[in-house]
């Protein structure tokens, strides 16, 4: 029931609800539980509700910090 | 960007952050051992073989009671099955998995409903709630078992059915509170914990306060972790510099999908529908303000309240599974003298190696050949 991966918005109506390309599959979602989606946000879907938003510059400190115990790694 | 990021998983990485985790734990005088509350985390430890991985780098992970499925104690699932087999025109709707937890009045999968009645697997509550609406005729009960992650689904469901007067839905709810379970174990006392890794979307809904008092009262370091491999790393290095520098706290390693203070529209609709009840754990007993109940004005769809269940709590698990012990971190799977001889995902013989957040049934996917120890 609980699924780790991001899934993209690809629709959202006045009503909050839409539709998200998850694993490239396109499933309905209800976004009553998030303030402001717009379509290309990436969410976390569970049990048919988007519970969290993707932060996209947390995304890139998680990616750069990766990136650096890789490089120290080599040095 | 930020969809999924190659990097989570990327094993030249995993072995670098390996190697860090290794010579942290190397200048420690005590054993480390960590308990992870999510069955997504503890799925990702054995698909990854980070268990073998950690352990060698001195880190022993041990599962706690990240599975909804397998806390909810019989008498729930019973009471479920007594309602599709003793009522007339009722749909029993249930998440698959919950359809499959084996008890003394065998599962909701093997039970034969009374005629007019039958069980319906849904995917969302809301699909439940549908139900209804296209089933007048019929008494829809929604079998909603969850923790913070799938609660404000929930709650905002009834909230529907609410405001418009569906007449025939109510929801069995089993609704269970991660942080309260956390602090059971740790009066308990049974399992010495270095650290906790918190599960990612339940925090997702709480945000981080509400394990604040697991660093200050006891003592004990903890992070919230994503669920590739690389952020399970990442949120144990973090825990094991918490060890080192004797500063506990709540470190934050899945801040892209974790706002600290969790998601304010899911905890306002808990507020209005749900208050805090003591709650019954399979494994861990009766935990004071442990579960959420609906607000006595919802008692209309309150299936407890509308069609008067009385469920008399403590039922005790099978003779035989261990599953109690499982979700307590006492044993690991392979311990049950049951696990992969009369138990196993085929046949399951207790909740523990129903579900995919089971840790018996991940264990018995990824990790059988590494034998009782
Ligand atoms: S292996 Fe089966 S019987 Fe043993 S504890 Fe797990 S679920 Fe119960």
């Amino acid at each position: 029931m609980c699924l780790g991966i991001p899934a993209k918005v690809t629709r959202i109506d006045a009503s909050k609800q839409g539709k998200v390309d998850y694993l490239g599959t396109k499933v309905k979602v209800d976004f009553s539980l998030l303030e402001d989606i717009r379509p290309g946000d990436w969410v976390i879907v569970h049990a048919g509700f988007a519970i969290t938003r993707l932060d996209e510059e947390e995304a890139q400190e998680t990616l750069s910090l990766l990136r650096e115990i890789l490089q120290a790694q080599g040095e | 960007m930020p969809g999924p990021m190659k990097e989570l998983r990327d094993g030249s990485i995993t072995h670098a952050l390996l190697g860090r985790i290794g010579s942290k734990t190397s200048g420690l005088e005590q054993p480390v051992r960590i308990m992870e509350v999510c069955g997504t985390h503890t799925m990702t430890i054995h698909r990854y073989g980070l268990k073998t991985l950690l352990e060698e780098a001195g880190v022993d992970m041990v599962s706690g009671p990240g599975c909804p499925v397998c806390i909810t104690p019989n008498e729930v699932h019973e009471a479920c099955i007594d309602l599709v087999t003793k009522r007339e025109s009722l749909i029993l709707a249930s998440f698959g998995d919950m359809t499959r937890v084996p008890t003394g009045k065998g599962s909701l999968q093997t039970a034969i409903p009374a005629p007019s009645s039958r069980v319906k697997i849904v995917y969302s509550p809301e699909e439940a709630l549908a139900l209804a609406k296209a089933n007048p005729a019929k008494e829809v009960v929604f079998f909603g078992v969850g923790f913070e992650t799938t609660i404000p689904g929930i709650a905002l469901t009834v909230k529907r059915a609410a405001d418009e007067g569906v007449p025939n839905f109510s929801t069995l709810s089993a609704l269970w509170l991660i942080p309260p379970a956390l602090r059971a174990i740790l009066q308990a006392g049974e399992t010495a914990i270095s650290g906790f890794l918190y599960p990612g979307h339940v925090s997702a809904i709480i945000g981080l306060e509400p394990y604040r008092f697991i660093a200050e009262e006891y003592g004990v370091p903890g992070a919230v972790a994503g669920f590739e491999p690389n952020d399970i790393l990442l949120g144990v290095s973090a825990i094991l510099d918490q060890i080192a520098e004797g500063r506990p706290g709540v470190h934050l390693e899945y801040g892209r999908v974790v706002n600290p203070r969790g998601n304010p529209l899911a905890q306002a609709v808990m507020a209005e529908m749900l208050e805090l009840r003591d709650a019954f754990w399979r494994g861990l007993g009766r935990i004071p303000r442990s579960g959420l109940g609906l607000k006595e004005r919802y008692g209309a769809y309150d299936a407890r309240v509308k069609l008067a269940l009385s469920i008399r709590e403590g039922s005790e698990d099978l003779p035989g599974c261990r599953c109690g012990e499982v979700l307590r971190g006492l044993i690991s799977p392979p311990q049950c003298p049951l696990f992969g001889k009369r138990c196993g995902p085929d046949s399951p013989f207790g909740p523990c190696m129903v579900s995919f957040e089971g840790a018996c049934f991940i264990y018995h996917k990824y990790d059988r050949t590494r034998g009782s120890e």
